[in-house]
Parts: C-alpha cells; structure tokens; sequence
C-alpha cells in the first residue's frame, strides 16, 4: 500500500513538471513579449531592456524553467537591489495586470469555484442518480423512455442558452430574484445557496443527463450479474438485492466518474462562471487569457492540472477501498 | 408426500427475435435423501428448469406445476417463495467465482442469508458462517471467513458456495453444474462433499450437469433433457444398463471409457443443439437420431413423442422405441 502510494505521487509529480514544462514552451514560442506586458503601454526600449534584465528573460530556457519550478517550493526572490521582491512559497509569479502574486489570486478565487461544483454536482447526483436508478428498475417502460427521451434533449443544451433561459425566466419574467451575485458562504449562507442555484443548475443539468444515462447503463448491467441472482437465491427482500447487492458495484464507475468531473471543475467552470460573473478561477482564466497574463495563465493550468492528477489519486483510493478486488496493486 | 413435484413445467421467454420456449412440459419427483440428475446438452434447458422452480424467472412465462413439501409455488405470492429460497430450497451455481458477490467477505455472505431466515445477531449469524465453512471441508474457517472470494481458490470458492447453501439447513438443494468451472481431481472432491452433505442431512438433491460420469457417481434417477423437454427417465442404474433413447444412447457412447481400446477416438453425437427459436417439427432429436437416419418414420416429424413408461419408473419419448429395442 506504501508502496503503491509512493509510486503514484511520483508520478503525479512527474505529470506535473511535464505539464509546466509544456505550458512553458508555449508561452515561450508566443510572440508577446512579457517585458513589454509588464511594463505597460509608454514604455521606452531601454526600460524594457532592463526589465528584461529584471525579470530574467534573457536567461537560456531552462534556468527560467528551474527557476520557476523552483520558486513554487522555496520561494524565489525577483528584481535585485532596491526593487528586489521576495515572492514566498508557493510562488507563481506576479500578475501583468494587476501586479499581485498569482497565488493570492487563484486561492481568492477558488472558494467561489468550489462553491459552483460542489453545489452542482450534488445536484446532478441527486437528479442523475435517481433518474438512473429508476430508468434501469423500470426498463422498457415509458416512464425509462421518457427519462432516456429527456437526457438526449438536456445533454444537447448549450450551457449558455440554459443559463441565458433561466436568467430570462426566474429574474426578469418571473422577478423571483434579483441578478445573482457572489456571496460567500461564510458571509450568509441563505444568500449563498439563493445567488448559486441559477448557476448551479446551469451546470448541473448536463451533467445529470450524462450520469442519468451512465446509471442505468450500469444498474441494468449489474442487475444481470450471477451475484446478483445468487443474493435473490438466498430469499433476500428485493430492495435488499438491489441495495447491497446491486447497487453498490454499478455506483462504483459512477463514483469513478464523479472524482473525475470534480476534479476537472474545482479549478474553475470557465462558461457558467463567465455566463454569471461569478468570481471564481474559471473566470480569473478567462480573463486572463484576454489580456494574456501569463503567470496567471500558467498558474490556473498548474493548479487545473494538480486537481485532476489528485482527483485521479483520490478515485483509485476509493476503488480499492469499494472494490476489495482492486486491493492487491 | 414428495419433497418436490414438478408437472407440466414450462418457461417461454418473450424476445426480440420471437418466442422461445425454453422448457415445454417436464414432470419429476425428488425424494427426501435422493439425488435426481438432469442431464444434457447446452441449452437443453437445465437451468432453466432450476430457475423456474426457484421462482427466479423475471419476465418469463411459467406454467404447470410446482409443488414443494405439498405447497403450490407457481403462481403463489411472491413473499412466500421469497421465505422459502435460501431457507428451504437452497441453489448452487456453477462458478462461484461470479456467483459471489466480490465487495463483501464469504462470511458476510453466507452470514446474511442466515440473518435473513433466522433472525439473531449479527454474532451468531458470523459463528454460524464459521461453523458451516468448517462442515464443507474449509480450514481455518475463521480467518478464511474474513476473506472476499478472490482470494479463495476455485475448489475453496465451490465449498464456500455450498456452505451458503447449507446454512440455513434447507430441505432440498439444487445444484446447477457445481463442478463444471474446476479442475477434474477438485470436481471428484467437490462432488463428493456434496453427495456427503447430502446424505448426512438427508436432503433431496437435484443435480444438473451435461455430464453423465457426475451422474453415475451420484444419481438415484435421472432426467435426460433434450431441446426443452425430457428424453428420457429413469433410475440411474437402468440407465446405464439400459439406456432406451438414443440420445442417451449417444451421451453413453461419447462418455469416455476406461476398457475401450487405446487408440479409439470418443464418439460424440454428430451434429447441433436445435435453435430454441425454430426447433425442427416432431421429435426435435430427429435431424441427429441414428435410429431415425436408419428407420426414418413418418412419426418421427409428425408430432412431439410423449414419454412412455417401458418399464417399472423407465420413461422413454421415442416414436422408435419398439425399433431400437427390438
Ligand atoms: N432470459 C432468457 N431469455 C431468452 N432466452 C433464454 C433466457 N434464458 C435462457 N434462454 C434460452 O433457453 C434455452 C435453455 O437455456 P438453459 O440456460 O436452461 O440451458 P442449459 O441446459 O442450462 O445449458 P448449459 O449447459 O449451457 O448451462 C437456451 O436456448 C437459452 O438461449
Ligand atoms: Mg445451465
């Protein structure tokens, strides 16, 4: 299990560096130059050069590299003399824009990401499971073609019509609630759930088809299994069969696919935090993909990236832990 | 009163290419402390058969009559066949490997089914599991009852599996080819346990297998399954000694033999199971019958043979039987 363990954070480890090492050449076959972006709009070519100089553009490559990879653990210290800046671990540079650290920036934005995934996958488990499960216990009747009928219909919605229909609806036909707006939890929790719902379901309808059609898919298929018969073999009640003995091994994919999707949008659900100015990581990237900030770029990339090695990590952990058959690797 | 009496029984499957009838019309009795063989070929209709009178059938149609210690169970409430499986009728399937369930441990498993039937603690129900696990020949049954069933090996996994059966000290046991997925020496030992069990706790036993060696160790009577229907019935010894089908006569001929001269190959009966979607009109055996090829008769296609009694608890369907016995 140690052992295990250990094999797989080197390679997440190794994942990781192969990632920043990509990112890094892309933006270093990009023709901005970040000296001019960091200085800004009137700046002389001798600023720029000394800029430059500053922040050690004119490096080879793979001391920039290092000393990026570098910075993240130890902290690294830029500029030198009277404008040099320590930059404290885990250091990802500065904004262009804005000119605060990169970190500061993401962990401001993460609770407000957090808040949309969470929320909306517990939506889309609750509507998708069911859905589901009713789907493969009723086969063939018309309430499992009306639930399979309605998940192609919802799976083929693009998030921003589904936002821009409910937006139109709820708020300015309906008038049920202002514009929504961010408000933390810690702040008032009654506003938090009532400004996340419209993103929430935005996000999580899609999602609930898609997991909807997976759960029957996979109920069905275990429902059908030998050790599924044998359970009713030994005289136990229905709901007993399905259960424990049925349901247990078809959420497992499932759950499977959950740390995947989660993983995926913890750093940020780029359309529905645009679509609702919500402040999160999703829209931090989108926005600085327009102004091409590069640190914020490459630190939102690194951070998209740990979650979903992790998440990967987390999902196998929890296979093993379900699945007994899975322990011996 | 027999332990269980089947009449009539047949299962008819609804599918996308059409109906298929399954099993069309069986009778058979099993005693208290006897073992009953059905034999057959793939698709004869064994375990549908086991199935049916299991009660597990879902979305089939069962018809005829089953009777279990004087109680109807065909068409009788779910919830009473419900208590009856696992506690009075208990099943063992083929491959315990997939039969068991992999997330939960074969104490758990077999600790359930006890619960279920008996109430008691979740203690008891564990020493039970213990207890049973040691009756089937398993060692350290303790520890091993904390194991999943991948880490059994397969002739382990099989006495686990009839432990589970034997837990809730049922009346009758059906075992639907118990040996088939182990390796030969395991088979005998598998196979010897069971017949052991049986006759220790007195119970009946149904036990269906394409292969007649397993009958011939164990068997009091014997049905002989063919496209659905029984070929023939008899006791086992007279079956053996007298064989009057000439399917069975072909299932004796390909059983390999120890007096046969070295060099002989097995004589495996010529030709296919009949599609259960459109079965050959007549005796659905007659397309491969060796007798039919060399006597061929008009009644042999006209209409389905019904079982004859020939001799004292000797059945036989054959339009040919004066033929083949003359
Ligand atoms: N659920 C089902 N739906 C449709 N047809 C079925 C179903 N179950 C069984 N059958 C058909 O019924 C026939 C008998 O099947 P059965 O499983 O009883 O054969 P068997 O004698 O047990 O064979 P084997 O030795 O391979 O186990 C086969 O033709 C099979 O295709
Ligand atoms: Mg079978």
């Amino acid at each position: 299990m140690t052992g295990f363990l250990l094999r797989r954070l080197l390679g997440i480890a190794g994942t990781l560096l192969v990632i920043c090492a990509l990112t890094f050449a892309v933006f270093y076959l990009l023709p901005s130059d970040p000296a001019a972006q960091f200085c800004g709009k009137d700046c002389s070519a001798d600023r720029i050069v000394m800029v430059r100089q500053q922040m050690g553009l004119d490096d080879p490559l793979i001391v920039q590299f290092g000393r990026y990879v570098l910075g993240i653990f130890a902290g690294q210290t830029l500029g030198s003399g009277q404008y040099a800046v320590h930059c404290g671990f885990p250091c990802f540079g500065y904004s262009f824009q804005s000119g605060q650290p990169v970190w500061d920036l993401m962990l401001d934005r993460l609770p407000a990401s957090a808040s949309l995934a969470l929320g909306a996958a517990v939506l889309w488990l609750l509507l998708g499971l069911s859905a589901g499960l009713l789907s493969a216990l009723r086969r063939n009747t018309w309430v499992d073609r009306t639930v399979m009928v309605a998940t192609i219909g919802i799976a083929a919605l693009p998030v921003y019509f589904t936002a821009m229909l409910l937006l139109y609806v709820v708020v300015t036909v309906l008038g049920l609630m202002p514009y929504p707006r961010y408000i933390a939890f810690g702040e008032d929790p009654v506003g938090w759930i009532r400004n996340l719902i419209l993103p929430w379901i935005t996000l999580a309808l899609t999602f609930a088809a898609i997991y909807a059609r997976m759960t029957r898919n996979s109920v069905i298929e275990t429902m059908a299994e030998p050790y599924v018969r044998t359970a009713r073999a030994k005289g136990l009640r229905e709901r007993r069969v399905v259960g424990r003995h049925g349901l247990r091994p078809a959420l497992t994919p499932v759950a499977t696919m959950l740390g995947m999707d989660l993983g995926g949008l913890l750093a940020g659900a780029l359309i529905t935090e645009s679509l609702f100015s919500l402040p999160g990581v999703g829209k931090l990237f989108a926005d600085s993909l327009n102004k091409a900030d590069q640190p914020v770029i490459m630190g939102i990339t690194l951070l998209a990236s740990f979650f979903i090695v992790t998440s990967n990590l987390v999902v196998d952990l929890v296979y093993a832990w379900i699945d007994p058959r899975a322990r011996l690797t | 009163m027999s332990l269980l009496e089947v009449r009539g029984l047949a299962v008819e499957f609804d599918t996308a290419e059409g109906p298929v009838r399954a099993v069309r019309g069986i009778d058979f009795t099993v005693e208290r402390g006897r073992t009953l063989g059905i034999v057959g070929e793939s698709g004869s209709g064994k375990s549908v058969t086991s199935l049916a009178v299991m009660g597990l059938h879902r979305g089939a149609a069962v018809t005829g009559s089953v009777r279990f210690d004087g109680t109807e169970l065909i068409g009788a409430p779910e919830e009473s066949v419900r208590r009856l499986r696992g506690r009075r009728i208990a099943m063992v399937f083929q491959d315990a490997l997939t039969a068991l369930h992999p997330y939960f441990t074969i104490g758990d498993q077999i600790a359930e089914a006890y619960r279920e039937h008996h109430g008691g603690s979740r203690k008891a129900a564990r020493a039970r599991a213990v207890e049973v696990l040691g009756d089937v020949g398993i060692p350290d049954p303790a520890r091993r009852a904390r194991e999943h069933p991948h880490q059994f090996s397969g002739g382990m996994r099989q006495r686990a599996m009839i432990a589970l059966a034997l837990s809730c000290e049922p009346d009758l046991i059906i075992a639907d080819e118990p040996t088939t997925a182990l390796d030969v020496t395991v088979q005998a030992q598998v196979l010897d346990l069971l017949a052991g069990q049986q006759q220790a706790r007195g119970l009946g036993l149904v036990l269906i297998t394409h292969d007649l060696g397993v009958i011939a160790r164990i068997a009091d009577e014997v049905l002989v399954m063919y496209g659905g229907s029984a070929a023939e019935q008899a006791p086992a010894d007279r079956l053996f000694t007298a064989p009057r089908h000439p399917y069975t006569r072909g299932l004796l001929d390909s059983l390999p033999r120890l007096d046969a001269p070295e060099g002989e190959p097995l004589r495996a009966i010529p030709g296919s199971p009949p599609s259960p979607l459109a079965p050959p009109p007549g005796c659905a055996f007659h397309p491969r019958c060796a007798v039919y090829a060399e006597h061929g008769s008009p009644l042999c296609t006209a209409d389905r043979p019904l079982l004859r009694l020939v001799a004292e608890g000797h059945r036989n369907a054959c339009a040919l039987d004066e033929v083949t016995t003359g």
